[in-house]
């Protein structure tokens, strides 16, 4: 399937899958199109992240992705070879080792010390910056750019990466899902009786390069979810009303926050995977990206749906030219959605999809 | 968040918010000139952080709105204090270039409205925030040589109208206020040889400025005159 090679900015464009496993059947629509799908009472929960400036260079042999925010100047990060965005990752340069101690300059005033190097990987440091506070953020931001794709026709720019509604600067790659929600969409879904929630996720670096620690992905990923918005996501469960999830990140942060059986608030880390075998507590529905099979994050669809559907909706999409990665067309999986929808709209026609699975 | 933060106004609503308890970014041109009023605030044990950003420039405001978040988490209010007057002595149209207009319009109209995109989203998700627009009575009257400021400020104001209407059911408030003149230094820039002893201290405007931002019932969509309403705000 092809990349979008470029941000949208028009959202009727924007194409969205709708896949309804309880019907066994797909259908396309555009993003315009959502908020039909939702019901009086349901809940959408968005990531609210903003996407950090998260890569940063020394020099033309090392590039540093932060990872994950350890704690106050501490993180993890990732080191690449030589090589720019346009290298795919896993082609990049061999990274000089670095050692506990080293000494990082990127410039415009930030640096940063290894203060540990990961057993899993040479190339999983521990560092940590010599600022804090205000000229921290202020060095970071001058210093580093947003993480860059060798599909995209140019850089992408730090407004490029940013959701609508994205709030603290937790993510280190754009939450993507929640790119075409734009606030026309999002005031349509409130004003039909649907809650909106929010949690912060820091939506780890998607591919390494190292097809290792590519196997390893998630790590545990940092994840906030208020006690205001659990329990608006308690009381529409309660109520009878879905969950729908808008990406993966939101699907991991919810069901690793109810293991114990009701959803919890707080911050917490998770490296909770989901898959074909696992059972959804909270997620009724997920939002997400075009995903290829044999990815990991195809992997989780399946905890939505069959895995024969899903590759067969995919199939189709890539038969009617949908595009993928952050910038690309979404999917809805949804039970009861085309069934509703057809019963909305058609009568007692039967039913009759635009596109069937 | 306030922009302007280093002196007159935006000064004094960053040391009155944070005698009040609001954990503050303040936001200037130069982090220097930020730096003793952040001591000032901290001393007196409130929370504030200095970033440096031209709200006139594009590439800026991404950065701060990220930074300030990082720093202090979603921002609640958003006080668009930062002006730029245009080059001083304050002249005619006829003998304003084009680019000084641009310049001014960048600082007090599309950096406000780039600053509040970029923030006002997350405001709306949460259903909570307040837009506070720092206007002027040049934006409602049509003095002689203020041509550039004054249109900026027009602008602002009816900018500031529609947000409050776009975000309203949101949660979202937004308003703007005239303080009145005051004893500035942009004031003695633009008019140098007024009697300082006519004009209001900053520091008592801020005080009645905070009034406002805490009441409960906000004057959403509302051109502010803050010395039209009565002393007891």
């Amino acid at each position: 399937m092809n990349p979008a090679t470029a941000p949208r900015s028009r959202s009727e464009q924007e194409r969205l899958l709708v896949i309804d496993p309880g019907a066994d059947a797909f259908a396309d629509f555009a993003i315009p199109d959502l908020p039909e799908f939702l019901e009086p009472g349901d809940a959408l929960v968005l990531n609210d992240a903003a996407t950090l400036p998260a890569s940063l260079r020394v020099g033309e042999d090392l590039e540093l992705r932060l990872m994950s925010r350890l704690d106050e100047g501490s993180w993890l990060a990732l080191s690449l070879g030589r090589g720019d965005y346009r290298v795919p990752t896993e082609e990049r340069g061999v990274p000089p080792a670095l050692a506990v101690g080293a000494e990082l300059a990127f410039g415009h005033g930030l640096n940063a010390r290894v203060r540990a190097v990961d057993p899993l990987s040479p190339r999983l440091l521990y560092i940590e910056f010599a600022q804090t506070d205000g000229e921290l953020w202020q060095a970071l931001y001058r210093a580093a750019r947003p993480i860059q794709y060798a599909y995209l026709r140019a850089p992408l720019a730090l407004w490029d990466v940013q959701n609508a509604y994205a709030a603290r600067p937790w993510a280190v790659e754009l939450p993507s899902a929640g790119k075409p929600l734009r606030f026309e969409s999002l005031f349509r879904i409130a004003a039909r009786g649907v809650r909106l929630a929010h949690l912060t996720h820091e939506a780890g670096l998607s591919s390494t390069g190292d097809a290792v620690l590519d196997a390893r992905l998630p790590l545990a990923e940092r994840y906030e979810i208020s006690a205001e918005a659990a329990a608006r996501v308690s009381v529409a469960k309660a109520q009878g009303g879905r969950v729908i999830a808008v990406g993966t990140s939101v699907t991991r942060a919810l069901e690793a926050a109810s293991m114990s059986g009701t959803l919890r608030a707080g911050v917490r880390r998770t490296d909770l995977r989901l898959g074909r075998s696992s059972v959804l507590r909270v997620c009724d529905g997920l939002l997400t990206g075009i995903h290829e099979p044999e990815t990991s994050h195809f992997a989780l669809l399946e905890a939505f749906a069959s895995r024969t559907l899903l590759e067969r909706a995919f199939r189709h999409a890539e038969r009617a030219g949908y595009v993928q990665h952050e910038f690309g067309d979404s999917c809805l999986i949804l039970r009861g959605s085309l069934a509703a929808r057809a019963a909305a709209t058609s009568g007692t026609r039967p039913l009759e999809w635009r596109q069937t699975g | 968040m306030i922009t302007g933060a280093s002196r007159g106004l935006g000064e004094a609503l960053a040391v009155e918010l944070g005698r009040q308890g609001a954990r503050l970014v303040l936001v200037s041109r130069r982090r220097a000139a930020l730096e003793p009023v952040v001591r000032r605030i901290r001393t007196a044990g409130g929370e504030a952080h200095a970033l440096e950003a031209d709200l006139g420039v594009k590439d800026d405001i991404y950065p701060l709105a990220g930074a300030a978040a990082a720093l202090v988490g979603p921002i609640d209010l958003l006080i668009h204090n930062a002006s730029d007057l245009g080059p001083t002595p304050l002249r005619l149209l006829l003998d304003t270039e084009c680019e000084d207009l641009e310049r001014v319009l960048a600082v007090n109209l599309v950096g406000p409205f780039r600053l509040s995109r970029a923030i006002a989203g997350s405001m709306a998700l949460r259903e909570r925030g307040t837009i506070v627009h720092v206007s002027s009575d040049a934006s409602v009257n049509a003095y002689a040589h203020w041509g550039a400021y004054s249109v900026s400020k027009a602008a602002l104001d009816h900018l500031s109208r529609i947000w409050a209407t776009e975000l309203a059911e949101r949660g979202v408030c937004s308003f703007s206020i005239d303080p009145g003149e005051m004893d500035t230094a942009m004031h003695r820039a633009a008019i140098p040889g007024a009697d300082p002893s006519t004009l209001a201290p900053p520091e008592q405007v801020a005080t009645r400025i905070a009034a406002l931002i805490r009441s409960s019932v906000l004057p959403n969509g509302r051109r502010v005159d803050l010395n039209s309403i009565g002393a007891g705000i």
